[in-house]
């Protein structure tokens, strides 16, 4: 479940030389160094992993535990529901519970899953999966023992036929292994599932970063999910299914040559099982046929017959070389599994009530070598605030991205979208300002983030190209609304100009020709009629909040109390005095 | 006359009413009242309507003067039934009353007074409105002729006895009379140099009438000088400053009339008028001193050449204006005072009026 790619520890080992007479400065070093576990150095380091402060560090165990609960769900084809409870025990601590209807863990799995670093990683396929965040939730298992000393307890069923099975564990920071305190079976409630006890340290505040944000954004970009949350402050918070489907299950892919790097070719040469150089790129990659890989070794001025292991840093450059010297076929594309535009906007009507969204899912496109799927929504106006810059949502692989919205390229790209034309005021460099909440998804096997952190998305070209796209995609959709609610409101402060004079038009008709009161009237009625006539039905563009059936309202003001703006993107100086100046109406010699 | 008025007005109102009945969009017609609706036809002497109209109905631009056309109507038709009447800024109070139909400013209701006066071919006089302004005084030889608005007995002014003052010229001016044996008409353009004619009894010498426009003629003057000029047979001499303003407003109006009141130019104007004012010719044969035109002057001057049906029709004006234009310059009626204060009266008119080649049509 944990797939995590990940050799840190391979690479920060360093090996004292065994022997020598005379003691040398290096001889005296060589008795300090030894091996670094990986357990030890996320120990010195975890603000690598998202443990910065005890703020993120509850927003990164619940992050982990969540993803790792719908990734199962969805790998077992299971309609997710997921009970995540936060409960605060004093001193800075938590108790942080996560249960799912997943698949559960076969019992021999669970100490190594749940206690164990870098387990669980497949290493030579790829997969669209949230599970890229870190290092996985036995990260947070060992934060839990760090902090406070506890156990994790782990209750896991496969199905009714099978016993539920609970644990405490903990973990061997020195030998990487799980320590397991107490095994048994158990009665569970669940027919199958997986639940998730820890106790941390961290702090809970409300906002924009917290996890109440986290998991209503989750909630947004995972339609298809039941989240149950109960907050510290013993708030129960139901985000409910919104699509009764599933997504689309995304296909493994060995990875496209164009995407794999020195480092990575050097282990998979090494790793692989094949005895030739023309094998291993059939073997072990895909859109590499037996003609294809012959053309890569000619390339690479390589024998197809070389063998892998033998294959020195030398050669794996020249081979590198001769891929990218060969014209390959993109990777295939079912890997990617995107929200779909229909869900993504069941997604937002549920959180955001507006007058008008659009949401867009652009096809899939590769960059160096990763497929990958841009969407965009947009929700404009209703009860949102104009004067600020629009509210950003960052996705990726259905993971809301709640930090670094600066430096990110879906940032960066919708700055670089010019929006005055689609309606919205912007100033240089700046996001546009308007009533709308602008949402950006990309799903990938491999989602190219600018750091460890995994909180923004790094600037590829195709990537900042594609969403771009997909964001003037849907700023032409809101173009049109929004230019056609103009049209509409002008046409309608026409007509009510022209009702104005009416009774005045009646009157003098009325006082020239001596009518009756009767006529009057009717000539009132009828000058309705006559308007109404030359003039067409008015289409009604009021914004009625009730006519969002998806609506919650209790689930929008989640996480907006107590705004701690992270970013300074209000920009106040949003070109405002943009409004197109109304028609003037002047009376007299005013002739067509 | 003024029964045919109400029946006009009406008419209009009914054909509305049945149009509302039928459930068809009402609507005014009223012919667009502009330089560029006129035509100039020389034998006929004055601008006339070219048949471009413009409609007032129900739509967002038009319909509140819609309302106001069929207001003012109405406010004409009880003016007229009550044998009263308003001023034109008496009109514009009263619709002050008429809710969101009310005149902002007073040029907005002339407006409108005037489309309706085009509408029905009849002037506002008849409709029972009538102008505030007054214009044109005159001294010299000529006794109006009027009535006691009391008695109906007759009035004789004597315009030759009016001092160092004039008479002016009244508002209506269709029921006077005219007695005398002056030789010509003499229209001025400032009252400053008519001070100076009235002051050295020049129309004594000249045996002729003098008559301060005081700017661009009001209808009431244009009248009274075309019916002078008809009844007496007298020919009518403009003096003017010799600047565009005088050339293509006062001298224009007065002679042809005006695009705004095109509908009524056939009896507000005098097409016998002719021009013996400073012509740019004058500037230079007179070694008069000058100003420097402005910005607004070159524009009046092309719009002139360009767009003014009686100046298209006349080549020496086109001349004339050309050449002001080279010139860069204009001239005022007193810079003639270069040459002695009295040099208008004893040198430059009895010259002018002499010499038929330094006017201009």
């Amino acid at each position: 479940m944990t797939r995590v790619i990940f050799v840190m520890a391979e690479q920060t080992t360093l090996t004292g030389n065994p022997a020598g007479k005379t003691k040398t400065k290096a001889h005296e070093l060589a008795t300090k160094q030894r091996d670094i576990s990986v357990s030890e150095f996320f120990e010195k380091n975890r603000h690598l992993l998202g443990f910065d402060n005890k703020r993120k560090a509850l927003m990164t165990t619940i992050k982990e535990a969540v993803d790792n609960a719908l990734d199962a769900c969805e790998e077992a084809r299971v309609m997710p529901e997921l009970i995540v409870e936060v409960i605060e025990m004093g001193n800075d601590r938590f108790r942080v519970i996560v249960e799912d209807n997943g698949p559960g863990i076969v019992k021999k799995q669970i100490p190594n899953i749940f206690a164990k670093l870098l387990y669980g990683s497949k290493f030579h396929t790829l997969c669209q999966s949230r599970g890229q965040q870190g290092i996985g939730i036995s990260a947070s298992v060992l934060y839990s023992q760090l902090t406070t000393g506890r156990s994790a307890k782990v209750i896991s069923r496969i199905s009714r036929k099978h016993h539920a099975y609970y644990y405490e564990l903990g973990i061997d920071t020195i030998k990487n292994k799980p320590l397991i305190k107490k095994e048994k079976e158990i009665e569970w409630d669940k027919d199958q599932g997986t639940r998730i006890q820890l106790d941390i340290e961290a702090s809970y505040l409300g906002g924009s970063q917290s996890i109440d944000e986290y998991l209503k954004e989750t909630a947004i970009a995972n339609p298809h999910a039941t989240i149950i949350y109960t907050n510290p402050k013993a708030e129960q918070i139901i985000f409910p299914r919104v699509v009764d489907q599933i997504p689309k299950e995304p296909k493994e892919i060995k990875p496209h040559p164009y995407g794999v790097e020195l480092g990575m070719m050097m282990r998979m040469l090494q790793a692989t099982e094949a005895k030739t150089l023309q094998v291993f790129l059939t073997k072990e990659f895909t859109r590499v046929g037996s003609g294809t890989a012959k053309l890569i070794c000619e390339n690479a001025a390589l024998l197809p017959s070389t063998r892998p292991r033998t294959m020195k840093r030398e050669m794996t450059e020249q081979l590198m070389k001769g891929i990218k010297e060969t014209k390959l076929i993109a990777p295939p594309m079912e890997c990617i599994s995107p929200i779909g535009a229909d869900s993504l906007e069941k997604g937002m009507r549920k959180e955001i009530n507006a007058e008008f969204y659009a949401t867009v899912t652009r096809s899939p496109t590769v960059y160096r070598g990763n497929p990958f799927v841009i969407e965009a929504g947009i929700a404009y106006g209703g009860d949102q605030p104009g004067d600020h810059a629009v509210r950003m949502l960052r996705f990726a692989n259905r993971v809301p991205l709640l930090y670094q919205q600066g430096a990110c390229a879906i940032t960066k790209s919708t700055i670089a979208t010019g929006w005055r034309s689609y309606g919205l005021s912007q100033s240089r460099n700046a996001l546009p300002v308007g009533p709308a909440t602008i949402i950006v998804h990309i799903a990938s096997v491999w989602v190219p983030f600018t750091s460890e952190s995994k909180e923004s998305i790094a600037h590829y070209p195709e990537i900042m190209k594609e969403i771009r796209l997909a964001l003037q995609d849907v700023g032409r959709k809101l173009s049109s609304y929004v230019h056609k609610k103009k049209r509409i409101l002008a046409e309608s402060k026409k007509r009510g100009h022209i009702e104005t004079f009416m009774p005045i038009i009646a009157d003098s008709l009325k006082d020239l020709l001596g009518l009756k009161d009767d006529d009057k009237d009717k000539i009132e009625e009828y000058l309705s009629v006559i308007l109404e006539h030359t003039r067409g039905n008015l289409e009604d563009t009021t914004f009625d909040p009730s006519k969002n059936l998806d609506y919650d309202k209790e689930l929008a003001s989640i996480g907006r109390n107590g705004e701690d703006e992270k970013s300074g993107h209000d920009d106040p100086k949003g070109d405002d005095g943009k409004k197109e100046k109304e028609q003037e109406e002047t009376g007299a010699g005013g002739e067509q | 006359m003024v029964k045919d008025v109400i029946k006009q007005i009406l008419g209009i109102a009914q054909d509305i009413y049945g149009k509302i009945l039928q459930k068809k969009q009402p609507e005014v017609e009223t012919p667009l009242r502009a330089l560029s609706n006129v035509k100039y036809d020389e034998k006929k002497g004055y601008f006339e309507l070219n048949g471009k109209m413009k409609k007032r109905t129900l739509t967002a631009s038009s319909v509140k003067s819609f309302a106001q056309t069929l207001k003012m109507l109405d406010l004409s038709k009880n003016i007229v039934d009550t044998n009263d009447i308003a001023t034109k800024r008496e009109a514009y109070y009263v619709s002050k009353n008429w809710g969101p139909a009310r005149f902002n400013e007073q040029p907005e209701s002339d407006a409108v007074m005037d489309d309706i006066e085009a509408m029905l071919m009849v002037n506002r006089e008849q409709m029972g409105f009538i102008p505030e302004e007054k214009g044109g005084d005159i001294a010299g030889k000529l006794i109006v002729i009027d009535k006691d608005s009391d008695t109906g007995k007759e009035i004789k002014i004597d315009c030759t006895k009016m001092g160092t003052g004039a008479y002016s010229i009244p508002i209506s001016v269709e029921h006077l009379k005219f007695q005398t044996n002056a030789q010509f008409i003499l229209a001025i353009e400032t009252a400053g140099m008519f001070q100076r004619l009235v002051k050295h009894k020049y129309w004594k010498k000249a045996n002729c009438i003098l008559i301060s426009l005081g700017g661009v003629p009001t209808r009431a003057c244009r009248r009274f000088i075309r019916r002078l000029s008809d009844d007496k047979k007298l020919p009518v001499y403009v003096f003017t400053d010799g600047d565009p303003y005088g050339f293509g407003s006062i001298y224009r109006t007065l002679k042809v009339g005006s695009g705004n009141a095109a509908h009524i130019n056939e009896y507000f104007c005098v097409p016998q008028a002719k021009f013996i004012g400073i012509t740019p010719q004058d500037i230079i044969d007179y070694k008069l001193p000058t100003h420097p035109l402005k910005e607004v002057d070159f524009k009046k001057i092309k719009d002139l050449i360009k767009n003014d049906p009686f100046v298209q029709t006349h080549k020496p004006w086109q001349k004339a204006l050309k050449q002001l234009y080279k010139m860069k310059v204009r001239a005022e009626q007193q810079a003639l005072a270069k040459h002695g204060l009295n040099f208008v009266i004893s040198d430059y008119l009895p010259n002018k009026i002499k010499d038929h080649k330094t006017w201009l049509p």
